[in-house]
């Protein structure tokens, strides 16, 4: 039963609560799971930390080995069939909305990559393999939903609604970006779009989207008017080797958090294969040692994906909220990102192979040319439109000015204290002292607004 | 092994060590925290009658940093858990976005600050997360970000380091890298007791603000008092900044004092005044402000001279203007904490003040430090790594004779 906060506090105006004092009240009786009695005829005593484990004479341990690796949800064949028939498609407009995203994101990655590889931006990663992963969960979320990011999700970005622009204004850091120009390139971020944005540190946003999720429920705690939201949190494989994710898995389950966490596990964290990342059976077989419902989907079927972060979602919010856990399967097509050359360590003709044999942009096509929606023509004419917006997008960011000097000393905290003050003002000088050895010229507005 | 033994009727200061089992095991001597007979200087601090602490309602309701209704209402004998705990519920009953959680919070902490709290507030407000600090301070920026005011509690500042990742590098930097976007994770306070308690040996006695200070970003604060600990810890939960609460855990059940009734918030990042002076400023803050105190008595009477004492209260964003305003008027200067020497506030309050071009022409004599030495907190050697009166007051005598 849903209940105002409000209602739930004897909000005494003032109280210590000691003894004594008016306001004071005995503690609450507990009954904790070690004073459970005996039942009669029970195994034995019930320990409070597995109650419901039984007893046996057999000295056995668990070998992981025995148990048979967790299976991976497929609704759509490598060919494009749809193969669950329990499944109900998605409606043309949006399999081919979904489809030209997954299509602007390749492309985009593209231009990118060799842009950056030209000197005209400092850094990018694409994300070759995973759009499918991105476009097709981001697809079944709803508008509120909140989401943090780990960087290699420009699909959920775009399927939410972030422009060319917006992508552009963020990998020039030009006075657009809403980041002020103070991240590397690929840290996106909106808050109209309700995705938080994206730091370098990995895995630290695993339990922060717990404690997010724990926010929204409190929330519609307090006002069971606002929506019914969720928490969708995205992170590799490999950053689920850190402590972070233990941390916020754990926490998500005891206290009942709606928050879904999507692993993309894409074989290989920059050069770390798998087999040197974990020895169990991915991510998804520690989910349920957590206590969280768990499934494992192909990743380059953006149809499961959907599917099953729907579904996820759903269960997200039953039961007051709980956590569930999906390990998206893919394989990194792309290198890490323009710092990495990946063929320093797997072959040229893995990458080749997992090229034809699977690609989440292909299986997608071939479904909709089985549907009669999509052609060759059509295949044409949209990646040279969505090439020319991109590169439209691309010409504009670049000439944009950068943003205002002013920006590195703002927002450090909400209001600028002295000491930044100060310290503007001494940048200000030296700039005005030695004006050869500065050049403000591409920031808007010069040196001035370094002005108090 | 659980410890069974008789409960000594004098309630003093204990910590609570991590291990879970009951080590309430105080005998009446106690080698570990007694001084010499003939010691005129290293006496405990007598909470009972030192000038730090309003023993009268009166003299705590003069305060004029107070609003006037707080003024103008009544007070209560507080000590400084009690404070914190009627600061956390003052907090709670004025705003549901509230939440207080961390290890052992539910049955009223490990220190009795949450005492009552999730009886009266609620088990979705108050409770006990996994024993992961990391795993804390994520959960807390993530609420925070969601627009709650998330307190979160980490038993001892001990033990922050798990969640330094998470306060460095997305608490403090959370509103920057923000940008125009505007979201920010000012709703997060992460309290955490501190600093020495006569036997709290390596992990239950640091002090780690300084390396806090080091982080922009963040506002790292420490009470010295009761009342400072209630208006303080009021006003770091409303900020929009995230905040770093440090509880001196040897004041706990040793501060007591007058502490008004209503809600009421101290100004952060501004140092306070305690005692007027012309020959010398003392610059502190949390718990060795006693010591200093204690010192600055002995001092005046023994040497004749007028010493100013400055609590800092906020060590970073500081208020470096009251501290140099202070320093000019008498010329020379110590900083005590008890937190290592090096790169501790000392540093950057000493060297503050020599790179002031106003302040460095009137020094009479180099800026000193008393703080803890350049090594970790052994069990037994507690009393000869904090600064004490002797150690304050001879750099005093060093300061004034230079």
């Amino acid at each position: 039963m849903r209940v105002p906060l409000a209602s739930l506090a004897r909000s005494p105006r003032h109280s210590t609560f000691l003894p004594g004092h008016p306001a004071y009240r005995a503690p609450l009786p507990q009954r904790w799971s070690s004073s459970l009695s005996r039942k009669p005829g029970s195994a034995g005593v019930r320990f409070p930390g597995a109650v419901d484990s039984k007893f046996t004479n057999a000295l056995h341990f668990e070998r992981p080995a025995t148990y048979p690796a967790i299976p991976t949800y497929r609704a759509l064949s490598p060919d494009g069939d749809i193969i669950d028939s329990s499944f109900t498609p998605p409606s043309d407009t949006l399999a081919l909305s979904m489809y030209e995203n997954m299509l602007s994101i390749s492309i985009m990655d593209l231009i990118m990559f060799d842009a950056q590889r030209q000197g005209r931006l400092s850094f990018y990663m694409t994300s070759q393999g995973e759009e499918g992963t991105c476009v097709g969960s981001a697809s079944a979320l709803e508008k509120e939903d909140v989401i943090f990011c780990q960087y290699r999700e420009a699909g959920v970005f775009i399927q939410r609604g972030y422009t060319f622009d917006n992508f552009m204004s963020q990998l020039f850091a030009n006075k657009k970006d809403a980041g002020k120009g103070r991240n590397m390139p690929v840290h996106y971020g909106s808050a109209t779009l309700n995705i938080h944005t994206i730091s370098s540190p990995l895995a630290t946003q695993i339990p922060q989207a717990a404690g997010a999720a724990y926010a929204l429920k409190m929330q519609r705690l307090t006002d069971p008017n606002t929506p019914s939201r969720i928490v969708a949190c995205y992170f590799g494989e490999g950053a689920a080797s850190e402590g972070d994710f233990h941390a916020a898995l754990n926490i998500a389950a005891t206290r009942s958090c709606p928050v879904v966490f999507i692993c993309r596990n894409n074989g290989y964290a920059i050069s770390t294969p798998t087999l040197e990342q974990y020895r169990g059976d991915g991510i998804a077989s520690r989910g349920t040692g957590y206590g969280i419902d768990t499934i494992r989907v192909d990743g380059n079927d953006i149809l499961a994906v959907r599917k099953v972060t729907k579904k996820a979602r759903e269960m997200a919010l039953q039961d007051g909220g709980r956590p569930v856990l999906i390990e998206a399967m893919s394989y990194r097509i792309s290198h890490h990102s323009t710092s990495d050359d990946s063929f320093a360590y797997r072959a040229k003709v893995e990458v080749e192979d997992w090229k034809r044999r699977d690609n989440p942009i292909t299986r997608l096509r071939k479904y909709l040319e089985k549907k009669s929606l999509w052609s060759e023509e059509k295949e044409a004419e949209a990646r040279g439109r969505l090439r020319k917006e991109c590169l439209k997008a691309f010409a504009q960011a670049e000439k944009e000015k950068k943003p205002p000097l002013r920006s590195i000393f703002e927002d450090v905290y909400e209001e600028m204290t002295p000491e930044t003050k100060a310290q503007m003002e001494q940048l200000r000088g030296i700039i005005e002292r030695y004006p050869e050895e500065y050049d403000c010229s591409e920031f808007e507005g010069g040196k001035d607004t370094l002005s108090p | 092994m659980r410890v069974v033994t008789r409960i000594p009727s004098r309630r003093l200061p204990s910590s609570v060590p991590r291990a879970r089992h009951n080590v309430r095991n105080i005998p009446r001597h106690r080698p570990y925290s007694t001084h010499p007979p003939a010691a005129r200087l290293n006496t405990p601090t007598d909470f009972s009658t030192t000038p730090l602490l309003a023993h009268a309602s009166q003299s705590a309701l003069q305060n004029t940093e107070l609003p006037s209704e707080v003024r103008n209402g009544t007070t209560k004998r507080m000590n400084l858990f009690q404070a914190i705990n009627d600061a956390l519920s003052l907090a709670m009953a004025a705003d549901d976005s509230v939440i207080l959680f961390g290890e052992d919070v539910a049955f009223g902490g490990v220190f009795r600050c949450s005492m009552g709290l999730a009886e009266n507030y609620g088990s979705e407000r108050v409770f006990n997360t996994p024993l992961s600090e990391q795993g804390i301070v994520g959960f807390g920026i993530g609420a925070a970000a969601e627009g709650m005011k998330a307190v979160a509690e980490i038993q001892f500042a001990d033990y922050i380091y798990p969640a330094f990742d998470q306060l460095v590098n997305e608490a403090a930097k959370f509103r920057y890298r923000d940008g125009t976007e505007g979201r920010n994770v000012g709703g997060l306070t992460v309290r955490m007791p501190c600093g020495g308690v006569g036997h709290g040996a390596l992990y239950h006695s640091q002090s780690p603000e300084s390396l806090f200070t080091h982080i922009p970003g963040l506002r790292v604060i420490m009470p010295r008092s009761p009342i400072q600990a209630k208006g303080l810890l009021l006003a770091a939960i409303e900020s929009n900044d995230p905040c770093i609460f440090m509880e001196p855990k040897a004041l706990y059940r040793a501060a007591v004092e007058q502490v008004p009734i209503g809600s009421y918030t101290l100004p952060l990042s501004k140092a306070e005044v305690l005692k007027e002076g012309s020959d010398l400023t003392v610059i502190s803050y949390g718990h060795p402000l006693y010591t200093c105190s204690a010192a600055i008595e002995k001092a005046e009477k023994d040497m004749g001279i007028s010493i100013e004492l400055i609590d800092l209260r906020t060590v970073y964003p500081w208020d470096k203007e009251c501290v140099l305003k202070s320093v000019r008027k008498t010329g020379r200067c110590l900083v005590v904490h008890e937190s290592m020497v090096n790169a501790g506030i000392g540093a950057e309050v000493a060297a503050s003040i020599q790179e002031d071009k106003d302040t460095f022409l009137r020094l009479e004599a180099p800026v000193l430090r008393v703080a803890g030495w350049g090594v970790h907190m052994g069990l037994m050697f507690e009393r000869f790594n904090i600064p004490d009166v002797a150690r304050v007051y001879d750099t005093i005598k060093q300061a004034i004779e230079y």
